[in-house]
């Protein structure tokens, strides 16, 4: 496969999963929060197409599943009900891209419906999958985007105007690199008031991390930009006169797009794992929002370690986006600009 | 088969032979019923934190005080499972009419577990200490009895008499976990005013001593606690054969409660107590060679409570708001019948607890109220209730409607619980669920437990809470600082100077009456009124109780866990090993 079309499918592929994530409300079948007291850990439902009877259903259909009497977390599967799929049927309110309201789900069924299963509080694990993804994937783009901003503007200061200005900002960076950050979250929310509201304890978690992780990709920049400025074609240009901001903007920055966007796809993921830690740490969203790290959360518990499989689906699900991200990353270095100039110069 | 049962018993009843301590004719040792077991061997069990202290005028910990109640022992006992009381180095004790003199009559031939005899001066040492003022041991709130302190006199060499300042409702009960202390270790550190440091946990073995049935063997920092047989211990078992029967304790230090299940499931400890729902399930189900059990409901008891302090200008505006409804009784019943307790009781313990709608536990039939009965979970009335205190339902454009109070303002608030107890924070986000559909918006905030009593206690920073009390007797006057108004632990309003509100002024007076009060069956009558009237007033919204929980493995004997703390450890001298050639190995 050509490179180009492995970034094709790798975008494709991406693209489809994203689209699953941001219509979130759509593609699941229940508010992540409801809670269905009668179903606590009940486990993954599976479709079937034939019934008992040996009769052939077109429209795929689930068995309920019912708590067996006298236990708390074992189900057995009623054979005698079965619940039809039901596509574009009316359920919970949603707003779907976070604006529109809306009613219609892609399926569900008259009786609950759990495809990965459900939770202690009986709530859908792929409805919280999904919204979880919103979140936690925001969270990566957000902090990625803002440390990267921040980095490119340092970085490229620091490796243009060199000096003492770099020297102090290079100091700076180190600094901030040194810094043990986990603890300075740990800080941070004790000086937030108790109930944050959970976006806003979010972002402003999300901030810290931009604040704090700008000091790896500023060096980067700085590199490529110190290299970047006494190429020819920016000598030539330095002699005709151009200015310092025409420079960068027009000759240098651009350079740089290389590794921005391969960082870009690094720290994506690298910021979901973050969230992760934060919420295994509780300092992470708070429930019942949903999120893949208080997913994971869960998972710290013994019992839910070895009694209920299904809790570990979300790790499932989340290599796929990682492996995407990943190939992105990849992909996008091996077309970035300077890798092709290399190329073309090579060829020359 | 026979033959092997009779080889077994005869080498069992050589071992006694070899093991007891020279005793003499006139000693009286307590004679306990029930299955006779063998000598030897050593059983281990977790902590989860390591004890602060091996002295008991210190130990305020649940963990030191469980090790303590294997080590030492007092005059009058309560039997855990039974709950009543029974002589211990006290053989009988006489109470006057009218209640004011109590007269105990030592036990012959006793000795500290470092051969020490015992006479009646250990004894006055002993109260002299708790009641010393400078030594602050936490027993001497127990020995003050309407503001005056209990005298103790001898009588003769083994006799003494406590006389009480005004009569004392919980008569001989009183007696129960005074450990009586080594005057012979201990008098030296008390006259140079060093009492409090002694027992700490590197304290040298000899150097150290007490009345229960294991002695201090070996310490290491960080990793266990190992106890053994006391010679002299003064019980034997119906054959007459002295206690206890294990040669060693283990205590390991495992702080998470997950992987003390870990622990246990591999064999590597031999008993486990205060197990999860959910742990015990798991156990259950995987358990071969170990019994489960079910003591049935214990003492605990989980609440949710509002602050109710009066912050006075101190409060910031947001908080004095939000106090406005909390001190609202309609709003706090109505809060409390939206809670779906039976849920709780399924998804949080599943159903190994019990609902609760008093302060009382089942697991506490003698004092609890039996008038007084969950009246299940009913919207409607919440409803009905918050109308009448003057909250609405308002349709914005949101899906769901919000509830608002007169002034219009949304009904928002946080409830804080500790991020280290799963089954309180499981609590609170089922309660957030079911106000929820009252229109109320609750943010769950689990804090780490030290912030979380720092902010409750002290900077009153918070708006409600989750939390949960273990009483560790079943005597009313075990919970007195969380119901009188001036006590530390009444928590929704902690330390007050005057009793803020009629009804809690009024459970003072019933407090204190019950404390002198003579009969039981007065002390339960004001015990219930104080119950009705926490229940009317709801400034704790009572949730659940679950079961206590434990587990040994199949192979010890005498395994009769106790709804009372220490749940596993309180027979521990009529604990053994069944299986001898694993007592062998081991």
């Amino acid at each position: 496969m050509s490179a180009r079309s492995r970034l094709r499918t790798g975008v494709i592929l991406f693209g489809l999963l994203h689209v699953g994530v941001v219509c979130a409300g759509f593609f699941a079948p229940y508010d992540p929060a409801a809670q269905d007291r009668e179903h606590p850990y009940a486990p993954p439902m599976r479709p079937h197409f034939v019934d008992v009877n040996g009769r052939v259903h077109l429209r795929p259909f689930f068995y309920a599943q019912t708590l067996r009497v006298g236990s708390y977390d074992e189900y057995e599967e009623n054979r005698a009900s079965i619940i039809p799929v039901k596509f574009f049927v009316r359920g919970a309110r949603y707003h779907l891209l976070g604006a529109l309201p809306l009613r219609t789900h892609l399926f569900g069924g008259d009786l609950p419906l759990y495809l990965l299963g459900s939770d202690a509080y009986g709530r859908d694990l792929f409805s919280r999958v999904l919204f979880g993804a919103q979140v936690s994937l925001l969270a990566g783009l957000i902090g990625a985007s803002l440390t990267l901003a921040i980095g490119l503007c340092i970085g490229a200061a620091a490796g243009f105007w060199g000096g003492w200005r770099d020297e102090a900002l290079m100091r700076v960076a180190e600094l901030f690199m040194a810094l043990p950050w986990i603890y300075l979250l740990f800080a941070m929310r004790a000086f937030l008031p108790l109930a944050v509201p959970p976006l806003q304890a979010f972002v402003l978690v999300v901030v810290v991390f931009a604040a704090v992780g700008w000091a790896r990709p500023a060096r980067m920049v700085r590199g490529i930009v110190i290299s970047a400025k006494e190429r020819d074609f920016v000598r030539a240009a330095r002699g005709f006169g151009a200015s310092g901001g025409y420079l960068l903007r027009r000759h240098i920055l651009p350079e740089t797009a290389g590794v921005v966007l391969t960082q870009v796809a690094i720290l994506g993921p690298q910021f979901v794992l973050a969230e992760m830690t934060l919420s295994f740490l509780g300092l992470g969203m708070p429930e019942p929002v949903p999120s893949w790290g208080n997913m994971l959360a869960s998972l710290q518990h013994y019992n839910v370690l070895v009694s209920y499989w299904w809790m570990y689906l979300p790790v499932v699900i989340m290599v796929p986006f990682f492996l995407g991200y990943l190939l992105l990353a990849s992909l996008l270095q091996e077309n970035s600009g300077a890798a092709k100039i290399e190329v073309a110069r090579s060829g020359v | 088969m026979a033959i092997l049962a009779c080889v077994l018993r005869i080498h069992s009843a050589a071992a006694f032979a070899a093991r007891a301590a020279t005793a003499h004719a006139n000693d009286e040792p307590l004679r306990l019923a029930g299955e006779s077991g063998h000598a030897g061997g050593r059983i281990v069990i977790a902590l989860r934190s390591e004890p602060k202290t091996l002295n008991p005028l210190t130990a305020t910990d649940g963990t030191s005080r469980e090790v303590i109640s294997t080590m030492q022992a007092d005059l009058v006992h309560i039997n855990r499972a039974t709950q009543l009381t029974e002589p211990a180095l006290a053989k009988s004790w006489k109470i006057s009419a009218d209640g004011l003199q109590y007269t105990l009559t030592l036990r012959q031939g006793l000795k500290f577990s470092d051969g020490h005899p015992v006479d009646i001066d250990d004894v006055l040492f002993t109260f002299r200490v708790y009641l010393d003022e400078g030594v602050h041991a936490s027993q001497r709130d127990l020995l003050i009895v309407g503001g005056k302190p209990i005298v103790v006199r001898k009588v003769d060499a083994q006799t003494v008499q406590f006389v009480m300042p005004k009569p004392y409702g919980v008569a001989e009960r009183l007696f129960d976990s005074l450990e009586i202390l080594p005057r012979h270790l201990l008098e030296p550190a008390y006259k140079e005013g060093k009492l409090a440091q002694a027992g700490a946990m590197g304290t040298a073995p000899d150097q150290w001593a007490g009345l229960g049935a294991f002695r201090l063997k070996e310490y290491v920092a960080g990793q266990r606690l190992v106890l053994e047989r006391n010679p002299y211990y003064w019980k034997t078992d119906e054959q007459g054969n002295r206690l206890p029967y294990l040669d060693e304790i283990v205590f390991l230090f495992v702080p998470s409660a997950d992987a003390q299940v870990l622990r246990f499931q591999s064999g590597e400890t031999d008993l486990i107590s205060r197990l999860g729902a959910e742990n015990f399930a798991v156990l259950s189900r995987q358990a071969r060679d170990s019994t489960m059990a079910d003591a049935g409901p214990g003492l605990e008891y989980n609440f949710l409570f509002f602050n109710l302090n009066e912050l006075g200008d101190k409060a910031p505006a947001e908080l004095a708001r939000k106090q406005s409804w909390f001190r609202s009784e309609k709003f706090r019943l109505a809060v409390s019948l939206a809670i779906d307790r039976e849920a709780i009781l399924r998804l949080v313990y599943q159903g190994r607890g019990a609902a609760l709608w008093g302060p009382v536990t089942p697991g506490n039939a003698r004092w609890a109220n039996a008038a007084l009965r969950y009246p299940g979970r009913s919207l409607d009335k919440s409803r009905q209730l918050l109308a009448e205190a003057g909250f609405r339902l308002a349709t914005g454009e949101s899906a769901q409607p919000r509830l608002v109070d007169a002034d219009g303002r949304p009904v928002e608030f946080s409830i804080v619980t500790s991020s280290s107890n799963a089954d309180r924070a499981k609590m609170a986000a089922l309660v957030e669920d079911d106000l929820k559909q009252l229109g109320m918006r609750v943010q769950v905030v689990p804090l780490e437990m030290r912030s979380l009593i720092d902010r409750v206690t002290q900077t009153k920073e918070y708006d409600a809470c989750v939390l949960g009390i273990a009483s560790f007797d079943a005597d009313p006057n075990s919970d007195i600082n969380v119901w009188l108004s001036s006590g530390g632990m009444h928590l929704w309003n902690p330390a007050q100077k005057h009793a803020a509100t009629e009804w809690e002024a009024e459970i003072d007076r019933l407090m204190e009456q019950q404390l002198t009060a003579t009969t039981s069956v007065q002390r339960k009558k004001l015990y219930d009124r104080v119950q009705e009237i926490l229940v009317e007033r709801q400034p704790m919204i009572f949730l659940a109780s679950p079961d206590i929980l434990v587990g040994a493995k199949k192979n010890i004997g005498n395994f009769h866990p106790a709804v009372l703390e220490p749940y596993v450890l309180w027979n521990v001298e009529q604990l053994y090993l069944r299986n001898g050639a694993e007592n062998a190995r081991r």
